[in-house]
């Protein structure tokens, strides 16, 4: 049902609704898909600079980064990111590689992030211009000539992922691969990955395919594996790019539960109508009284 | 009091992207809207009630502040020309498009009305355009509550309730200030009235809106926002005591009381603004609220399988 947005939106006899599914326990952060990304869609170089907070100097997602690469640096299973590259000790952490409960082993979660193209999207909701819209394969794409750089989409996303570009204005994210799409061929990122970590697909396939692979993994022990924005039911009504995590969405720079906040509008609009009528009713009395 | 919060988060990167609009030309935006839209209504009743200064002020006082927010508004964009995307479509799920187009109607009829007032012509059509104006002032001066509470930026959101009460408050006690300032002190006793209300209504409804936004008030109490909060309540607060309080003596306690009416609203807008920038800045108030809401979820839902 979700599944329908593109008819929904206009869109006569689409395609079935692709998207991702990045199964990140397979991610070997070699940054191919971001690199894939810039080449094919020419995103301009954003900032070369070492932020010392880990060996991902990408940051996030921006306006000129439509895949991100996340290195989660973690003492022990469920720790969270360490603060900093400096406060690992590699002599401490080499000494713990022997304790048999391997309490402070070093692990590396590496995820590629991407825009989720989301079934209810708060960036396509608010866009005055028209700008953003459904594509007939169910995604979210801008369209940089009516893009009139207002912003409003960069505070509607729940995610955090569009941006506004320094020095022009506009907004920007990713395309899924639009111009790929309509020839048949798999976005950049999903055709450099080198280990099937980013897979694109007919979403319905995905999930199935994301469902089997948690199942495998629980199975081989991996208990904290956990799918991340496949639920048709979340707050932004299922996402159209997914994820297999292996510890909390918020230590990946996820939002745990995001909501798109147009969910709200229809209360919004209500108080904003009965604040609307009590100023009119305050202007009423300020003549109603004495006059003077 | 909000307990400190444990989260986990990315290297303390935010989750959310900051606002990327400016400071001044968005407060500003805000605030003018507001001021613009209450001073259409102490127009209207001006000119019914027959106080021919009152509503010259008013409508002046609205034409100028609805052309300072457009040009605010363009300034943001960056170009003119980007204006008239705005006016490609009309959405009813962006507050930005529905807004856009009110002020297209709106902002016509506010300089329609100053206009014919000024120059004494066509005094049908500027009755009409009065009234009219007056018919949208309320909606412009709430909707803009309504265009930030539509964000992801959780302080902003988290007062969706509460933000259109205090913006119509804001906007009532900045246009009441303005007229007491500009105005001939004969004829401002519904300004005054009018500045006193909003004030109070200004501030209760912020009140209420602090308290029940629980962890996502916090930004309201550190730095600027609270620097600018307590400017914007000594402001508005003080300026509306001063203006009850001195009736219709003197022109210099209205002036005085009316510029700190105009300039709490203002500050008020401004510590709004920078409150929910910094509540999209800190993955905490991401991170923290929803991870609260997974949990009463969880509890509601337990035994019917739900995760």
């Amino acid at each position: 049902m979700t599944d329908d947005i593109a008819r929904a939106a206009g869109h006569t006899d689409p395609p079935p609704r692709v998207g991702f599914f990045t199964d990140t326990s397979v991610c070997i952060g070699c940054k191919a898909c971001e690199v894939a990304c810039k080449e094919w869609n020419a995103v301009p170089e954003d900032g070369l600079e070492l932020t010392g907070m880990s060996y991902d100097n990408t940051q996030g997602l921006g306006a000129s980064t439509w895949r991100h690469v996340a290195f989660v640096e973690q003492r022990g299973p469920r720790g969270g990111a360490v603060p900093g590259a400096g406060d690992v000790d590699v002599f401490d952490a080499a000494r713990a590689l022997d304790t048999p409960a391997g309490n402070g082993e070093l692990r590396w979660l590496m995820s590629s992030d991407v825009c989720k193209h989301c079934t209810r999207a708060g960036c396509l909701d608010v866009c005055p211009t028209g700008s953003l819209f459904r594509t007939e394969f169910g995604t979210v794409v801008v369209q940089e000539d009516i893009c009139n750089g207002c912003g409003y989409c960069v505070t509607a996303c729940p995610y955090g992922v569009i941006d506004q570009r320094p020095g022009d204005g506009r907004a920007w994210k990713c395309t899924l691969c639009y111009d790929r799409l309509g020839v048949g061929m798999e976005p950049a990122c999903a055709k450099a990955c080198p280990t099937d970590s980013i897979q694109f697909g007919p979403l319905d396939e995905l999930r199935d395919r994301a469902a089997d692979r948690v199942a495998r993994l629980h199975a081989a022990g991996v208990g904290e594996a956990r799918l991340y924005g496949e639920d048709p039911e979340d707050g932004v009504g299922g996402d159209g790019a997914f994820f297999l995590l292996l510890d909390e969405p918020e230590v990946y720079g996820l939002p745990p539960d995001p909501v798109v906040p147009t969910r709200d509008l229809p209360a919004m609009w209500r108080h904003a109508a009965a604040a609307a009528a009590s100023l009119a009713a305050l202007a009423a009395v300020s003549f109603a009284g004495r006059p003077r | 009091m909000v307990p400190d919060a444990e989260f986990a988060s990315y290297y303390g990167r935010p989750i959310l992207k900051r606002p990327r609009w400016k400071a001044l030309d968005i407060a500003g935006y805000l605030a003018l809207g507001g001021l613009a839209g209450a001073s259409s209504l102490l127009a209207a009743g001006a000119h019914a009630t027959a106080r021919p200064a009152l509503a010259r002020t008013a409508k002046l006082g609205a034409a100028g502040a609805v052309s300072l927010s457009l040009a605010a508004l363009v300034h943001d964009l960056g170009r003119p020309s980007r204006f008239l995307n705005m006016l490609r479509v009309v959405k009813p799920t962006s507050p930005m498009s529905l807004g856009s187009w009110l002020l297209a109607g709106y902002a016509p009829l506010t300089m329609a009305a100053a206009a014919t007032d000024v120059t004494g012509r066509h005094r049908a059509l500027g009755a009409a355009a009065t009234a009219s104006a007056a018919a949208l002032g309320p909606a412009v001066a709430t909707y803009t509550a309504v265009l930030i509470a539509d964000t992801a930026v959780p302080t902003w959101h988290g007062g969706h309730r509460e933000l259109p009460f205090v913006f119509a408050g804001s906007g009532a006690s900045a246009a009441g200030g303005l007229a007491l300032a500009a105005a001939p002190a004969g004829q401002t006793g519904p300004a005054r009235r009018m500045a006193v209300l909003g004030a109070a209504l200004e501030l209760g409804a912020f009140h209420l809106m602090r308290r029940r936004l629980g962890l996502a008030a916090e930004p309201y109490g550190r730095g600027r926002p609270r620097a600018l909060l307590r400017a914007a309540e000594v402001l508005t607060a003080g300026g509306a005591a001063l203006a009850a309080s001195t009736g219709r003596r003197g022109r210099a306690p209205a002036a005085l009381a009316g510029t700190a009416l105009v300039a709490g609203s203002a500050a008020l807008r401004l510590a709004v603004f920078h409150a929910g920038v910094a509540s999209a800045e800190d993955p905490k108030y991401t991170v923290v609220p929803q991870r609260e809401r997974l949990a009463a979820r969880a509890r509601d839902g337990d035994g019917d399988g739900g995760s």
